[in-house]
């Protein structure tokens, strides 16, 4: 199958690894995938922070980039969440009937990476090898806005090595919430530090999860309170191999200090 | 006088009611997580409401059409709200009540304080109700020297301690039981010195204080819950008996009600009597159920004025998409699962309507300026969408409201320079290779300015990778 890789700017300017597992994931299971140059942000950050104006371009874009495309596929929840609930409305309040039906179209043909894998490909066991205790968060938008459901949880399953620990109070926001981090830091710490807290207690050594966003929150609090705790995205574990193709190319992984 | 507006409805008005606080949510918000006893009681109190609640829904095989039943009737009240104030107002007057209209909150609680002075009374017995804590009807009331006297006992223990409601369902949440104690020993008149914080015991007290206040009030407030316009039948749910006494003991009963509270027919509230208690108190029915209908000669209070009240209303009812807040039915579902409020508690929201529901109403009912933070007091989580028994898309508000909300100078810059790089790749591929000189930053991004330093307060910042994705790509 021929797939076009929406990348999310977050996961090309800072989480680039993912963005790369999901790359050799899809190619391993024998599918074409293809990176769409013109693409850059969906807009969300625009949209959340009351800025839908200024996200009407983006939203454009996006369409005309991914149009042509059957099958479109994003290693992040929230992103994928944009286009499928935000991009129509935002075109419809910009008046665009037109942005809003292709907008509509496109989101149609848009997956996450956990979403592609069991429903589009059919596909639980991916052939990975990951010998790690593992924990996973379920990020909100993954589970309330695209319903995921346990799909990610069946992938980590079938994959050889992987000791999976369920994490408490895992349905809990892990309070990033985009710029509220940065709006209402206090609470948005309060809230990492319970999330931090419940990671820590499983005693996984990796926590994992299907969006570079909220994995940057949690691993840059696991980062700086030393917890001992490395954040990876689930692309990463579902591309490893025990041919030598391992989670993190880099020395440290995600978040370093 | 009536003031008479053209165009867009009013909203509320400053300096009456408790719709404003009076610091932006972040600085309330950051005194609150700072406080472990209120952290305690709040984690406490919501873990314990929300498990109780999940456990009574998950016992109704409907409880997803019965959602889609409650939104779909509200949806119905708001698209035809005026017919059906009027068909109210005429049924409650041919049932012998009187029928007040009140544009807001300065209106209505100079109509309340007249009929309390007609009666002669100094004194009111009220029924727990968000609505005169909206409008600041106690204040009223004081000012003119008539005593309120709260009688649902978190209201009471509030009233005592003279403090402000934190939750629409338990206003006492953030108090503990050995506060409570505190409180009754300080303010309750008559109370037993050597009281205990056991629950029963301080339930006791506060029973032997209220019956004596009951038997002695002529005159009674309360809100309303539902009002049928088909039969001009007002409905008050409440589970500790206290509403019951004041709706049936006094002579005179004056019930203040949100234009919103209205629904067609008496059949409808089959489907939110099913809700509300399951989503509210997590009870499968609310013990105390308390209908009437205008007065009954020689039962029950025998003079009866219903004041609707808009205070902003119309102005919501005039958003397209804000709207649907109006549809709440005061249920606190989605405070008791909101990540935001189970950390901060009710007060960092300023307004008597606080969590998710809060953020959306408060600001639609002052206009967004004069709450501009609330509509940012969230992580967009979804849980309280989730939780609403009548489907009030909360996630959807909030956007829809923070898109109305006055940006700092700055920040509509930055948003303006992000949105033109990102319509212009070439552009767009050199602002992300800059991000490699993020480590001007300093280490762990600890030198940031302001609002960026409010993330590296406790987190590291990811370094940027030699590579972007698209850089990676295209050398591949």
């Amino acid at each position: 199958m021929r797939i076009a890789l929406f990348v999310t700017c977050l996961a090309d300017t800072l989480f680039p690894e993912a963005a790369r597992a999901t790359v050799r994931l899809l190619e391993r299971l024998g599918h074409e995938v293809v990176f769409p140059p013109g693409q850059t942000c969906c807009g969300q950050m625009h949209v959340n922070t009351g800025y839908q104006a200024q996200a009407v371009p983006l939203v454009r874009r996006h369409v005309r980039v991914f149009d042509p495309y059957d099958v479109v596929v994003a290693p992040s929840g929230s992103c994928v969440g944009s286009v499928r609930h935000q991009h129509a409305m935002v075109a419809r309040r910009a008046g665009d009937v037109r942005l809003a039906s292709r907008a509509e179209s496109v989101a149609a043909r848009t997956f996450e990476l956990s979403e592609l894998l069991v429903d589009v490909l059919g596909v639980t066991d991916v052939g990975a090898f990951f010998p790690h205790r593992v924990t996973y968060h379920p990020t909100c938008h993954s589970l309330r806005m695209l319903r995921v459901a346990d799909r990610p949880v069946r992938l980590l399953r079938a994959v050889r090595g992987l000791d999976l620990v369920e994490l408490p109070a895992a349905e809990q926001c892990c309070g990033f919430g985009g710029t509220f981090a940065v709006k209402n830091a206090d609470t948005s710490m309060a809230m990492l530090a319970d999330k931090m807290r419940h990671v820590v207690s499983t005693g996984a050594e990796v926590c994992a999860a299907g969006d570079a966003s909220c994995l940057m929150h949690i691993g840059g609090g696991l980062s700086r309170s030393g917890a001992g705790v490395r954040t990876v995205h689930l692309a990463e574990i579902l591309a490893s191999t025990d041919q030598g193709e391992s989670a993190g190319e880099r020395d440290e992984l995600v978040v370093r200090s | 006088m009536r003031r008479t507006f053209l165009g867009m409805p009013a909203t509320a008005p400053a300096g009456v009611g408790h719709l404003r606080g009076e610091e932006p949510f972040p600085a309330a918000a950051r005194r609150a997580l700072g406080d472990a006893q209120l952290r305690r009681n709040l984690g406490h109190a919501t873990a314990t409401i929300r498990a109780k609640s999940a456990g009574v829904i998950g016992e109704v095989p409907d409880w997803e059409q019965l959602r889609a039943a409650g939104s779909a009737i509200k949806a119905d009240v708001m698209a035809r709200l005026p017919e059906l104030l009027e068909q109210l107002e005429d049924r409650v007057t041919a049932a012998g009540g009187v029928v007040h209209w009140a544009v807001d909150a300065i209106e209505a609680n100079a109509i309340v304080v007249d009929l309390v002075r007609a009666t002669g009374s100094d004194r009111v017995i009220k029924v727990k109700s968000m609505v005169t804590q909206e409008i600041g009807l106690n204040e009223a009331l004081e000012s003119a020297g008539i005593a309120p006297v709260e009688t649902d006992l978190a209201e009471l223990i509030v009233q005592l301690g003279e403090d402000r409601p934190s939750h629409i369902l338990v206003p006492a949440i953030h108090r503990s039981r050995a506060e409570i104690r505190e409180i009754f020993l300080r303010a309750m008149p008559g109370v037993d010195p050597a009281l205990t914080d056991e629950p029963a015991v301080l339930a006791a007290a506060a029973r032997r204080f209220l019956r004596q206040t009951f038997l002695a009030t002529p005159v009674a407030v309360s809100g309303a819950n539902f009002a049928v316009a088909q039969t001009g039948t007002l409905a008050v749910v409440e589970s500790e008996g206290n509403g019951r006494m004041c709706l049936t003991l006094p002579q005179t009963l004056i019930t203040v009600m949100g234009v919103e509270k209205v629904v067609p027919t008496w059949r409808d509230l089959e489907v939110f009597l099913q809700l509300l208690p399951r989503a509210s108190t997590g009870e499968r029915m609310n013990p105390y159920t308390s209908m009437w209908t205008g007065v009954t000669p020689g039962d029950g209070p025998q003079v009866f004025h219903l004041v609707l009240l808009d205070n902003g209303r119309s102005a919501v009812l005039a958003d397209e998409v804000g709207r649907q807040a109006l549809h709440c039915i005061r249920c606190s579902a989605c405070l008791n699962v909101c990540p935001v409020y189970e950390r901060t508690g009710g007060h960092a929201y300023g307004s008597v309507y606080p969590g998710p529901i809060g953020a959306v109403l408060s600001p639609q009912l002052t206009g967004v300026a004069d709450n501009a933070s609330l509509p940012y007091a969230s992580s967009l989580c979804g849980t309280c969408y989730d939780a609403c028994p009548v489907k009030i898309n909360i996630p959807e508000l909030l956007v829809h409201l923070r898109d109305q909300a006055p940006h700092p100078r700055g920040e509509s810059a930055a948003m303006a320079a992000a949105a033109y790089a990102m319509d212009h790749p070439a552009l767009y591929a050199a602002a992300q290779r800059a991000t490699r000189l993020s480590r001007l930053a300093g280490r762990r991004g600890r030198g940031l300015p302001p609002p960026l330093s409010g993330w590296t307060a406790g987190r590291d910042l990811p370094e940027a990778p030699a590579q972007t994705f698209r850089q990676w790509w295209t050398q591949r």
